[in-house]
């Protein structure tokens, strides 16, 4: 079997390589949809400066866009390289998102990317104006493609487990497709992307009217920026993630250990503001509470009921026996493949034999597992208690202050009042980072909140991994680290130099010179 | 729809339509990249080279990243076993691909020499290690790779890094990069311009005399002393996906079988042959598109030659023959074949579609006072 070691390596890995591929991702989602607002109202109202503005922060777009896609491309071979496992038993569901984001959305953004570079002299304005709408909607339909991947890792649907090939195989791609864990996080996901691409815009241009340079390109950045990025603030919060967490098992359990909530609580149920959950005594001490808001956020309603993390470990118990029965009928399955009796046993108990493969990690020959055995694999189905409790809160309490400063920017910008306050300004640049700090965060709840599954019901993470070495995967985690630390110092000194150097004194007169409709001479 | 037999066979064939829409668009950038310290001298020569690829580098690649996803979406079992097979090699890859785009965006920000000799050969690198890793791997593939799964289908290799470099993979690999160089050099005889043309025909004529002479020998080294595989029990052609149901036997020479079962394969190596010899001979009569169009022919019909040389095998297993994985047992599921043929039927000829019109408006050579004038927006 494969040592911990692989496992805790490969996750380090992914993990870490996850999170350095999003810290371009929300950008380039934000930015596409600001640069095509820009554009619209350059090619709108013909004003050169909207034009100035659409090739200033195109340029720093595009820098963000090539590390977006040479760390995308890693993410994309790990499945294969560090989880060789997981891509035999779930890839009949989860490749064909991915191989769909690639036909129908990286292509398309890709492609036209480059031309929104280098065709500002080759097209009219109306069709560079389409180019650069094509290269958001790429960059948003990809988004969703992913997403609907990754909420099927959170929310299983639409597919069953094939004994013949040792996999699971799609049995409803509607429901893949529709999976509402996947709708829940693709609105979310989107929206803090353009908090993100709003929060860029506005703290750079906050920067430059400090200095006081480039303020006509700086504070109609601004107002833009702000008007986006309040709607898209107020999305990113009312339409939160947590509102597909009732859709399954584990996210049951998510909600659960997110909010330390070891006992069931009647409905609605209480939202805990502070606390300090206490693991050993599975208890959380101090607790602050604030009523109705946990069954409002997680359910909708005021009449649900929320499982606590015990009543739901009875529950994973119960399955882990259920399970037990269908990896029995599978073995003689299997040595029997034409026997209807185990198939039919099989078929009604399939769904929890994934509980039953938790018990893997405790002993190999899981038929003659002990009832304390047993318990100890219920307890393992939850994750970590503390990382959860506290990404969550400070994720939750980022949200709403993007509100609070999206609105402040807002005010001020419609009343032309954004020099004035040089502390808000100042307020604006600093809060620079901490849309990336929220998105990471809340990657962790989601990630970490998965655990111990990589497929959550079907598939335990220690069991996903390739067979390949530790030397192996400690090879390339050391030369991501070194690789991806050196990019990072180049990227952000890139950045850095060409925010400094600031807008070209004037647009060049090529583009805004040709006629709306005709091509240009050549 | 079709049945489960044909779907295989129709994405066996899609399959390697995206290897070689892969092979033949993202290859001449690798082909430019590997070329660009040889063909140009000063520093706006250079420039002229590494924009004729810059505004489409990046769409390029994405047939890297369908290819991926296609792999995995329908035959995974084949992309788990060759990713976590090859690990090391496939990382070399990564970190060759990532490479490239920071070269090419870093490397005219300064204006230094030392600084921009040191990207020209980043960029270089990014170029030469794919496209040789990628004929070591299909060496590989063509000797079989040690690898075995167990009962529930988990998968072990027992291979490492050095192994893949033996003698018939590194022919292989310098296949890869012979017909890359020549796809790359046809692309700049069309896209750049003034003396790197010249350069870039000349580099084309080795190119090709050195790929012909190779992929003649590889052929002849196949034909004696290669052990190719057979099936030699029942193999259900629309039976569930799990390699352990079949015998597989090694022999020498096995791996033309197929050409004397169906003479009309033969073609597929005449092509390459016919369409590698010609390329050198186009360029230089400044027929510089049909040249372009005879090196892209030619590598698609040399990975079309390895394809239909080992069907239907994908990835022989040298460890355990049986857990050879083929077209018609390490497919995903019916349905999911269907989903993604839908798919791609829709998207794959838009891609086409618009991706003819970029190249259009971004059509005629890149020229030293193009990148002069747009020397602070330009690569």
């Amino acid at each position: 079997m494969n040592s911990m070691d692989v496992v805790s390596l490969s996750r380090l890995q992914f993990g870490m390589t996850a999170l350095y591929h999003f810290l371009f991702v929300p950008l380039t989602l934000g930015l596409a949809v600001l640069l095509g607002v820009m554009e619209s109202v350059y090619v709108m109202t013909g004003r050169t400066i909207w034009l100035q503005m659409t090739k200033f922060w195109g340029l720093l777009f595009g820098i963000n866009f090539a590390m977006g896609v040479a760390t995308g491309i890693t993410m994309e071979f790990q499945f294969g390289m560090n989880w060789a496992y997981y891509s035999h038993y779930v890839g009949d569901i989860f490749g064909a998102p991915l191989a769909i984001e690639g036909l129908m959305a990286f292509f398309l953004e890709a492609t036209f990317i480059g031309l929104f570079f280098f065709g500002w002299d080759k097209l009219t304005r109306l069709q560079h104006l389409c180019v650069t709408w094509l290269v958001a909607l790429g960059s948003n339909l990809s988004a969703l493609w992913i997403l609907i991947a990754n909420g099927w890792m959170q929310n299983p649907v639409g597919s069953k487990f094939n004994p013949d090939t040792m996999r699971m195989e799609v049995s409803n791609f509607m429901d893949v497709l529709f999976n509402p864990v996947a709708q829940a996080k693709f609105v979310h996901t989107v929206s803090a992307g353009y908090v993100t691409g709003a929060m860029f815009v506005l703290s750079i241009s906050a920067f430059y009217l400090i200095k006081g340079r480039h303020i006509e390109l700086a504070k109609r950045s601004m107002t833009v920026a702000a008007s986006f990025g309040l709607a898209a603030a107020l999305s990113v919060v009312v339409l939160g993630d947590e509102s597909g967490y009732t859709a399954g098992e584990n996210q049951k359990m998510k909600i659960a250990a997110i909010e330390a909530m070891w006992e069931t609580e009647p409905a609605p149920a209480s939202f805990t503001i502070f606390g300090l959950p206490d693991l050993a005594n599975r208890r959380t001490d101090y607790e602050v509470k604030m009523p109705w808001m946990l069954g409002l956020i997680a359910t909708r309603s005021i009449d649900k009921t929320m499982p606590g993390i015990k009543d739901l470990v009875a529950h994973a118990e119960q399955r882990i026996r259920t399970g037990l029965i269908a990896y029995d009928a599978l073995e003689k399955v299997r040595a029997q493949p034409g026997n209807a009796v185990e198939r039919a046993r099989l078929d009604t108990t399939a769904p929890d034999l994934g509980y039953a493969l938790l018990l893997k990690k405790i002993r190999p020959d899981i038929a003659n597992a002990t009832a304390e055995q047993i318990a100890q694999a219920a307890w393992s189905t939850v994750p970590a208690v503390s990382p959860l409790f506290w990404s969550f809160r400070i994720m939750v309490g980022l949200g709403f202050y993007f509100i609070v400063l999206f609105a402040v920017a807002f005010v001020l910008a419609s009343r032309r009042k954004l020099r004035r306050y040089r502390s808000f300004l100042w307020i604006a640049l600093l809060s620079l980072p901490l849309p990336w700090v929220a998105a990471e965060l809340g990657w962790i709840v989601a990630e970490v909140g998965r655990q111990p599954w990589v497929i959550e019901g079907v598939l335990p993470t220690f069991l996903a991994v390739s067979s390949i070495s530790a030397a192996n995967v400690w090879t390339t985690l050391i030369g991501f680290v070194v690789f991806y630390s050196t990019l990072a110092v180049v990227d952000v000194y890139l950045m850095l130099k060409t925010v400094k150097a600031g807008p070209p004194a004037q647009a060049p007169a090529s583009a805004a010179d040709i006629p709306l409709v005709l091509a240009p001479a050549e | 729809m079709f049945d489960y037999e044909s779907m295989r066979l129709i994405w066996w064939a899609l399959l390697g339509i995206l290897l070689i829409g892969f092979a033949v668009m993202d290859g001449f950038d690798l082909g430019v990249a590997i070329l660009l310290p040889w063909v140009a001298r000063t520093d706006i020569e250079r420039r002229i080279v590494i924009n004729t690829v810059g505004p489409v580098w990046e769409g390029n690649q994405v047939w890297l990243i369908l290819g991926g996803g296609a792999i995995f979406a329908a035959w995974p079992m084949l992309y788990a076993t060759a990713f976590s097979g090859f690990y090391l090699a496939m990382f070399l890859v990564l970190a060759a691909l990532i490479l490239r785009p920071v070269a090419f965006k870093f490397r005219s920000k300064l204006d230094h020499a030392r600084w921009r000799t040191v990207w020209d050969w980043a960029i270089f690198i990014s170029g030469a290690v794919p496209a040789l890793i990628f004929g070591v791997a299909f060496g590989n593939v063509i000797l079989g790779v040690p690898f075995r799964f167990d009962d529930t289908l988990r998968m072990t290799y027992e291979g490492d890094l050095l192994g893949l470099l033996n003698p018939f993979a590194l022919l292989s690999g310098l296949i890869s990069l012979g017909m890359l160089v020549l796809h790359g050099a046809s692309y700049l005889a069309l896209k750049a311009s003034g003396a790197v043309v010249d350069r870039a025909v000349r580099v084309a004529r080795i190119a090709a005399l050195a790929t012909l002479v190779m992929f003649v020998l590889a052929g002849i080294w196949v034909t004696i002393a290669i052990d190719g595989y057979v099936v030699t029990s029942q193999l259900l052609h629309s039976g569930p996906s799990n390699p352990l149901s079949k015998i597989v036997t090694r022999q020498t020479g096995a791996w033309l079988t197929n050409y004397r079962a169906f003479p009309w394969m033969m073609l597929a190596p005449a092509l390459a042959i016919a369409a590698i010899a010609v390329t050198p001979a186009l360029l230089r009569a400044h027929r510089s598109g049909a040249g372009f169009i005879a090196s892209g022919a030619g590598i698609a019909a040399i990975i079309a030659t390895a394809g239909l040389s080992i069907f239907p095998f994908m990835l022989p297993s040298s460890l355990d023959p049986r857990a050879s994985l083929t077209v018609w047992d390490a497919s995903s599921s019916h349905l999911t074949l269907k989903i993604m043929l839908v798919a791609t039927a829709i998207f794959l000829p838009l891609i086409l579609i618009y991706t003819t019109w970029v190249y259009r408006v971004l059509r005629g050579p890149v020229t030293a006072a193009y990148v002069e004038r747009n020397t602070h927006s330009v690569y």
